[in-house]
Parts: structure tokens; sequence; C-alpha cells
């Protein structure tokens, strides 16, 4: 291009020149070495920019090169990054922990006889280990300390909660043996701080249920059909001998426990809808003395709830009864023992929730005297963060004899 | 007289052991799947691709994005990056969160800043199984992303509180992470 302009302009040069004066041979030829010489010089330029160009093309493959095995390598890094966090994470998966605790400040003021109760008592420390054998074989436990302390002339006391090992029998029933919780109620197999209303656990399904109750035994679970899952079990039973028959008195805690009868049962719970579950558990008691009390038998206990929680709304509602056979119960009243309660509750946002419970349960229900106790609870909960939760509520009772403890109570929970 | 008690006793208790088994037998019968495998990643991607899967794409795991990934699933996200499939406008995502204690892999389709559909495609944990029924995952059927969260509430299901936990995180993941590649196009 440069070249071609020269050319023209040398032309136009020689034809002005023509024009003007007729050039000699001389400078024709002088002109002619002139142009030859910028002919070089675009030659030699020309050359060297093909050099260039050769280098700089060896030069991008070589980068091209380098970025691909770059990209290649950085390929293989992550590859084996990712799998060497996958299997550390997968043997370490292998055995887990998690834990909950509660600790309770209590401020009530008993009434006609019943006793204050203003103290803070560390009441759950709780430690869960778990761990896989295989797919399809696991060990789960609970080991819980109550109260702080536990020893003799203590409080408190080192429990033994949940000691199984799972087996899938296959991807939709499985069995598990030793220790477990018995699968009745709302609270008794649920019952982290976090997921619950009011700092003490509703008092009907521990003096009813009685919850937290586990025995030992076997225990078939698993689902029938969409949003339908069973359980059914055959489990050490309760020993009420000389405790009035108050079904709570009969925890043994699978703790050299007496295994002359045993107890038997089952549950069926639906989930088929969000937010929705209904659940029935009945449980039959071979004898619920251990064969102690030839004035006792059997027993049989059904309970029947149901949580809902729709949007920010929640309702929980849950009743429970016993019917304990032979004239020795009967005397006492105990033959029915029966509770129910109403929870609704309103998150206002996700950090703050408000609930209000109405309870009524009687352990001499079958009594023609008035052995009935009502308590209403009102309260808030707080979650700084959804595993931890501050509560506050105030309770209101109506005892027997009016020997009610009214006041309020504050708790501080956690959940891993 | 207490061994003649005793034998009456232990044949009631055969006899019911004898039910029990019974009927566990019978409900083993006739039963649904509830733990593993439902559906392929592969078969996941057929059905959302109509049978022609797009090649993946990566989004690397770094920087302000790790952060807000950290922040969405609430702990450390382990992995380096996130592969993902896009073609006319929609993107399908496999994503994997723990429930209590296994990994729970979901497969999630977001299209225009909304959740096209989500799918249990894998459930290893013993309980929580509801959570890959149609009922429950409809709830995240059009859910957009607000301020960094889902724009809506989802009702849980009792005794699956981890299981609802870990989908309603990923899901929200899945949306921010639509966002996020379709801002860096």
């Amino acid at each position: 291009m440069k070249f071609k302009r020269t050319l023209l302009a040398s032309s136009l040069l020689l034809a002005g020149a023509v024009q003007a004066a007729t050039p000699t041979n001389e400078e024709i030829w002088a002109l002619l070495q002139d142009m030859k010489g910028q002919m070089d010089q675009v030659q030699q330029q020309n050359q060297e920019l093909k050099s260039e160009n050769d280098k700089l093309k060896l030069k991008v493959e070589a980068t091209e090169q380098v970025a691909r095995e770059a990209n290649e390598t950085a390929e293989a890094v992550a590859v084996a990054t990712e799998e060497a966090v996958k299997s550390a994470a997968l043997l370490s998966d292998k055995t887990t922990i998690g834990g909950y605790g509660e600790l309770h400040y209590n401020n009530l003021d008993g009434k006609n006889g019943a006793s204050d109760k203003k103290e803070v008592d560390f009441h759950r420390f709780v430690l869960f280990f778990g761990h896989e054998f295989t797919d399809n074989l696991r060990f789960f436990s609970e080991l819980e300390l109550e109260h702080s302390i536990s020893g003799d002339d203590q409080n408190g006391e080192v429990e033994l909660e949940q000691a199984y090992i799972e087996y899938d029998i296959n991807q939709q029933h499985r069995v598990k043996g030793g220790l477990f919780l018995t699968p009745v109620g709302i609270i008794n197999e649920t019952h982290e701080p976090p997921t619950f209303y009011g700092t003490e656990r509703n008092p009907v399904e521990k003096n009813i249920i009685p919850a937290t109750w586990w025995e030992a035994g076997v225990m078939f679970s698993g689902e029938i059909a969409e949003g339908f899952s069973y359980d059914v079990a055959a489990t050490s039973g309760l020993n009420t001998s000389g405790s009035s028959y108050k079904v709570r008195s009969g925890r043994q805690k699978v703790s050299k426990a007496e295994a002359e009868d045993y107890a038997y049962t089952g549950r069926i719970k639906w989930t088929g809808i969000p937010g929705l579950e209904l659940a029935a558990t009945v449980q039959y008691q071979e004898d619920i003395t251990q064969s102690n009390d030839p004035t006792a038998g059997s027993a049989t206990l059904f309970e029947t709830h149901a949580v809902f929680e729709r949007g920010n709304f929640g309702l929980r509602a849950l009743y429970a009864t016993w019917d304990l056979e032979g004239s020795g119960p009967k005397a006492s009243g105990a033959d029915e023992q029966t509770g129910w309660y109403i929870e609704p509750s309103y998150q206002i946002s996700k950090h703050f929730g408000v609930f209000a419970r109405y309870n009524e349960w009687d352990n001499a229900a079958g009594s023609s005297s008035d052995t009935e106790y009502e308590q209403i609870d009102l309260g808030v909960n707080w979650w700084p963060h959804q595993d931890v939760v501050v509560k506050v509520d105030y309770q209101d009772q109506d005892a027997p004899a009016g020997k009610e403890q009214d006041g309020f109570n504050v708790g501080l929970g956690y959940q891993f | 007289m207490n061994r003649v008690i005793f034998s009456i006793r232990s044949i009631r208790s055969i006899r019911s052991i004898r039910s029990i088994v019974a009927a566990t037998l019978l409900m083993i019968a006739f039963s649904v799947f509830a733990r593993g495998i439902y559906q392929t990643d592969e078969a996941f991607l057929a059905e959302t691709f109509k049978g022609e899967i797009p090649k993946s794409q990566v989004v690397w795991v770094k920087g302000d994005l790790r952060k807000a990934i950290n922040d969405i699933l609430g702990h450390r996200y382990a992995g380096l990056r996130i592969r993902y499939w896009h073609k006319d406008g929609r993107k399908a995502w496999i994503l994997e969160e723990i429930g209590k204690d296994q990994p729970i892999t979901f497969g999630i389709i977001t299209a225009k800043d909304k959740v096209e559909k989500v799918t249990v495609l894998a459930f290893r944990e013993s309980r929580g199984g509801e959570i890959r029924y149609r009922a429950f995952t409809q709830q995240f059927d059009d859910a957009q992303l607000k301020d960094n969260d889902l724009d809506r509430h989802i009702d849980g299901i009792s005794g699956a509180t981890l299981s609802v936990r870990a989908m309603t995180a990923i899901v929200t993941l899945a949306l921010y992470l639509d966002k996020f590649t379709s801002q860096q196009s």
C-alpha cells in the first residue's frame, strides 16, 4: 500500500516535471534508483513483519497450550480436592455427635400448702452419639445428665435414654433393637428445647403418657403408603407397684427393670399434608405392676394428637388416657388416668413466637373426689438462632384443695 | 399356680408377638419405597431437557459468592464449584445438603428468577422422607428470592424439621445461583 502511494506520487512528480521541463536521463536514473531503494526497504520491513508474525503465532500457540494445561490441572485439582473433602466427610460422618440442653429458672409461689419453687437448674445436658456401621446398619444413643450433678445425696442423675441398633430391612421398613423412646405423644421423641413452646415440658405428657419414656425391646417402623407411617414395638413394661399406680412413677428406665410382663405398642401416623400431623398410639401392658400386686393387672393406653402449622399459625392438641384393670387401681381411682391440652401459637417473625396452652390432667380420674389439675400457660419464645432459644412464660394452676403453684419460668435452650 | 399363670401369660405373649410379626410382614408386603435413590441425575436432566441435555457449565465458588453461599446454607460450603445445565432460559441444578446426618440430593429447575420444580433425587436419612412427596415440594413452585431468602413461608413436616430446613436452604441457593449466573452472562 505504502509502495503504491510512493509510485503514484513519483508518477505525478514525473508527469509534473515533464510538463515543466523534460528531465535528463541521469535524473530519471536517479529517480529510479531512489524508487528501488524504497522498494528494498519495504521488502525488508515486510520480511521483518512476517518473521514477527510467525513468532507471535508460535507464542499464541504456546500460550494456548499452557492455558489448556492450566485448565486441565485446575480441573484435576478441583476433582481431587472435592473427592478428598467428600471422602474425609464420609469417614467423619460415620460417627456423629449432637446434643441439646436447657437451663431453667422457676419463680413459683405455692398456695394452700403447696411449696414455693424459686430455683435455677440446669435441667438437662444431653449428648447424642451415633455411628453408621454400614449403609443399612447404625447405632444411636442419647446420654443425659439431669440437674447438673449426679451421685449419692445429689439432685441429679445420669440417664441412658436411647441406645439402639437400627437395621434397614429394605428401603421402606426398618427394625431397631435396644433401648429406645416409646412411640407416643408429641414431645416424647422430639423434645429439643427450640422445637417446643414453654420452659418446662407440658404437664399432660409428663404426668399421663409419661414423657420422657423409654423401654428396651424391638420395634418395626416404616411407611405403608404416601404420608402413612407405622411403628409396632414389643418392649419391657411399667412397674407401678408400691406407688399408688401413678404411671409416671412406674417407669423402670431399663435399670435392672423387672421383666415379668411386657408391653406392646402400635402407632399410626399421617403426615400427608405439609404442616399437618395426625397420630394415634395404643399400648397394652400385660401387668402394670410386673405381677407384684395381685389386685392390679393389665393396662391400656390410648393417645391421639394433632400438630398443625399453617403460615405463622401453629396448633398442638393431645389427648391421652390410661385404663388400669384390677381392684387395687379402682379403689384409689387410678384405674383411669386422663389428660389433654390444646396449644395455639403464633410466630410473629422468624425470631419471635407467642403461645397459650390450656392443660388438664388427672392421675386418679376414677375417684369421686376432686383430683384434677388445670394449668394455663402463656409465654414467648425468642430464637436468636434457629437452634438456640430463650423462653419466658407464666403459669396459673388450679389444683386439688387449692394446692397450686403459680408464677413465671425462664429458660435458655439449644440443640446441635 | 404361679407356674400355670406364667404359662398362660407366656402363651398370650407369644400370640401377641406373632400378631405383631404377622401385621408387620403384611405391611412390608403392601408398601411403597421411602429411602434411597428415586431418580438418577441423568434421568432428571433427560426429563428436564426432553432428552437433549446441554453441556454442563460451572460456577466457581470463590470470593463474595462463597460468602453468600455460606450465609444461605448456614455453614461452610465444602465444594470448589457448582455444575449446572442451561438451555432456553431454564437452568437445572443438582445440589446436595445434609438433613440430619446424611446428604439429600435435590434436583431444582429455575427459570426467569423463579423455581419451576423441585425434586428429591436421593434421600438417605431414616426419617423425614415425606419431603419427597409432591404435596410438599409443590410449596416451592414459583418461589422467588427476597433479600437472599425465599419469598414465602414453607409449612414443615413434624419430625422432619432438619430435612425441611435442608430443602429450604438448597432451593434458596439455587435461586441465588440462578441470579448470579444470569448477571455473569
